[in-house]
């Protein structure tokens, strides 16, 4: 018999972010991530850790910051309005170079929206989500198992790289159940000797900033900050390939719109079309190398989301337009069935690629 | 290869969810893939609740049911809603006690338990959910008592072990209807 | 012999002050206390946005420069993952009192050990002069040209007296800096704010009434004389909280 347990995506988060030696949480309540709070008020005061509900995102944001400069590992999670909110910290934190966690399980918007799953805050989170020009490592599970082999993954590359790392879920993969197994080989935590730990008396002091006067230094950290993400690009990229070694119809989907689409994919095999599927699982940086790899190939390219067509642009970007890219969704907290996507795929093949 | 899609659903409070929570643990247990997707919405009690449940010997892809295989519907307002949703061949349970009208699809295995009526006889008036489910096990095949049993321990917990002797009692009434 | 020394908790870095405001005072106060503790190897300082944003330049702990009013949330989170070290703030009257109102009153309310210092000059200094939640009914600021017209705008908030209601802070205490006298009482209150959090016993808040004659428009000794004819009437000095001296007084 298994001895796999079954958890709730928001759990097994929660738990896999302890298990990453994670000890401080902050948060504010907001459907559908309120159980990663639930979680961590039952489980930090056990461990000696920090769960702190703080008075508002902001807050709580800013709590994580603190934390940050300290050296610890820290973590917030939200749902798409509470990340707005964030906003304002992810660009600080972004501009002092510090590490966390923030999990956005997203809900449907605009303002207060609703709260079933979407997937519409993937501009947010993949092209910077504040002022300024920065981004965060944002990854999309599509299991309950992703969302906490992402987590631990997060926390890692966030220290790696001095960044911020997101967890782009949604209502779905928060509220799931699946077997999990939480059995992971955790790095040591690089060191950190930028944290302000307390001078000792044994060093210069330590300072934790974002402000830059001169424009000359400002630019410079800029460019230097880029050039740490075209690493992450080269080297962190990841993604999920179904079906695509002779696929000429192509779907890009990622979290709940991909798991959806692998129903379609094979039901449109069993039918006779070839049809395949990109997962994107980091969506910054985004996987353009698979997608250009198959507009060499494919004759389409079909992208589901739980958006108005968001990720769409990137997979044009990727594709650069050399085969048409068409955007199969629903939005407001409705999901594409696999029966939706099995016509987008039909209409594609009829029309052989071309519109 | 073979893949069961279950929709349990009935009003917040008839323990829907639990009950599909049950359901995957079972099937856990016989070593299938499993998915457990609740509905939720902003009440905290009372409304409609479902769960939609994916037994699977693949891998769960989408774990969105949408034309369940068995629907298993504890009021009248989730049969109205999901009857015709039901997959041709498919099977539904019907609480008989709180829905007193036939299914009308001709091309489902219907099942009628009057799991309440059972349950307030039988003195665990709480347990309607696993009268049902202990019928759909006996209708499935899958009434192995080590087996149920394990995936009692599993969705019960240890603060609650109390309980386990009552939802095996549950199941084993729905069992023998 | 030497009379007056630079505390060592202060840099060599040159102020960018303007001449006459009293930031530099507070400064030097904040310096001599960590000094006499002997505290600098454990404090982390935490500068806000507003005329003090560049501070971390200015002392020689471990230093965080916050967002604008956020100051006491990132306090709380520095202090919640090294209890052991010393943490203050250092914000004015805007970055307190307006955009952080909500985060000071909560690291009130929890009674967060951390020392907060609040530079109350009843203006905008930074941005160069404008209306503050602290300026004064009829007081003429940029943004309030024709003076603080409290049917419009509202009245001062009194952040002492306000958080003074709250059970959760240990010590609250107004204090300024405008003479000898009360700059030596400003020093007091700015060590027991420092020692309460050496002893654990939570939130402890000086507000430093504080001159700015540049965009006050007055000279540096005009200034110094407003706080005495203008903010003290209206804000009066004084003990507003000190939780642990009550419980004494009622043994």
């Amino acid at each position: 018999m298994s001895d796999k347990v079954l958890m709730k995506g928001n759990e097994a988060l929660a738990e896999a972010a302890i298990i990453a030696s994670c000890r401080h949480y902050f948060g504010y309540p907001i459907t559908p991530q309120t159980e990663v709070a639930a979680y961590m008020a039952k489980r930090m005061p056990k461990i000696g850790g920090t769960f702190l509900q703080a008075e508002s995102e902001i807050a709580a944001i800013n709590m994580v910051y603190g934390v940050s400069s300290t050296g610890h590992r820290v973590m917030t999670s939200s749902s798409s309005p509470g990340i707005s909110l964030k906003g304002e910290g992810l660009s600080y934190m972004a501009g002092a170079d510090l590490p966390a966690l923030v999990v956005n399980v997203q809900r449907g918007g605009p303002g207060l929206g609703g709260i079933q799953p979407s997937q519409s805050d993937y501009f947010q989170a993949t092209k910077g989500g504040a002022h300024g020009d920065f981004h965060m490592i944002v990854m999309a599970p599509a299991s309950v198992q992703e969302m906490a082999d992402l987590t631990v993954k997060g926390f890692e590359l966030a220290d790696k790289y001095r960044m911020t790392a997101m967890i782009l879920a949604d209502g779905t993969m928060g509220q799931m159940m699946e077997p999990v197994s939480l059995e992971y080989d955790i790095k040591p935590m690089p060191e950190k000797p930028w944290a302000t730990t307390g001078t000792k008396m044994q060093r210069g002091h330590n300072i934790i900033n974002s402000l830059s006067l001169v424009p000359e230094e400002l630019e410079r950290l800029n460019f230097e900050r880029y050039k740490k993400y075209e690493q992450i690009e080269e080297n962190e990229t990841l993604y999920e390939e179904y079906m695509m070694d002779d696929a000429e119809i192509c779907i890009a989907a990622f979290g709940i719109a991909a798991r959806v689409s692998k129903n379609a994919v094979n039901e449109a095999r069993r039918q006779g079309i070839k049809a395949g599927l990109i997962r994107p699982i980091t969506l910054w940086p985004f996987p353009s190398a698979p997608f250009k790899k198959a507009s060499e190939r494919v004759k389409s390219f079909i992208s589901v989301e739980l958006s108005m067509g968001q990720m769409i642009e990137d997979v044009r970007l990727a594709t650069e337009c050399r085969v048409p890219v068409t955007l199969c969704n629903r939005v407001g907290g409705m999901i594409p069935s696999p029966e939706m996507v099995l016509e987008a795929i039909k209409e594609a093949a009829k029309n052989g690629g071309a519109r | 290869m073979s893949t069961t899609q279950f929709l349990f659903a009935g009003f917040g409070g008839q323990g829907i969810l639990f009950a599909g929570k049950f359901a995957a643990y079972k099937g856990l247990m016989n070593e299938k893939h499993v998915s457990w997707l609740p509905s939720y919405g902003p009440e905290m009690r009372g409304g409609t609740a479902s769960c939609s449940v994916i037994i699977s010997d693949d891998p769960v892809g989408s774990p969105i049911v949408s034309k369940p295989d068995v629907l298993v519907a504890m009021n009248l307002p989730s049969l109205d809603r999901y009857e015709d949703a039901v997959a041709t061949g498919g099977t539904i349970f019907v609480d008989s006690t709180l829905i007193d009208r036939k299914v009308k699809r001709a091309d489902a295995a219907v099942y009628y338990v009057p799991a309440t009526r059972l349950a307030s006889d039988n003195g665990i008036p709480t347990l309607a959910n696993m009268i049902l489910m202990g019928n759909i096990l006996k209708v499935m095949n899958d009434f192995d008592e080590d087996g149920v049993n394990a995936a009692l321990k599993k969705v019960i917990s240890a603060k609650h072990a109390d309980m386990l002797e009552v939802n095996l009692k549950a199941l084993k009434i729905g069992a023998e209807y | 012999m030497v009379v007056f020394e630079k505390p060592y908790a202060l840099t060599d870095v040159p102020m960018h002050y303007c001449p006459g405001c009293t930031h530099g005072i507070v400064h030097r106060l904040v310096a001599e206390v960590i000094d006499e503790l002997g505290i600098e190897g454990r404090t982390v300082g935490i500068a806000p946005v507003g005329c003090s944003v560049m501070a971390y330049n200015y002392f020689n702990c471990d230093m965080i420069e916050a967002a604008h009013g956020r100051a006491p949330a990132v306090a709380t989170g520095v202090k919640r993952a090294e209890p052991e070290n010393i943490v203050f703030t250092y914000q004015g009257d805007g970055d307190l009192a307006s955009i952080g109102t909500a985060e000071t009153v909560h690291a009130a309310a929890r009674n967060e050990n951390i020392t907060i210092i609040f530079i109350n000059n009843a203006i905008y200094g930074m941005t160069g002069g404008q209306m503050a939640p602290t300026s004064l009914p009829g007081q003429i600021t940029q943004t309030s040209p024709y003076g603080r017209d409290v049917t419009q705008c509202g009245f001062p908030v009194k952040v002492c007296e306000m958080l003074s209601e709250l059970d959760g802070p240990e010590y609250l205490e107004r204090v300024a800096v405008n003479n000898v006298k009360n700059v030596k009482n400003a020093k007091k209150a700015i060590k027991k704010a420092f020692q309460n959090q050496l002893d654990g016993k939570g939130f402890s808040l000086v507000e430093v009434l504080s001159s700015c004659p540049t965009n006050w428009g007055l000279t540096p000794q005009n200034a110094l004389k407003w706080i005495d004819e203008k903010m003290i009437p209206y804000y009066p000095l004084g003990v507003y909280k000190d939780r642990s001296a009550a419980k004494e007084d009622t043994k």
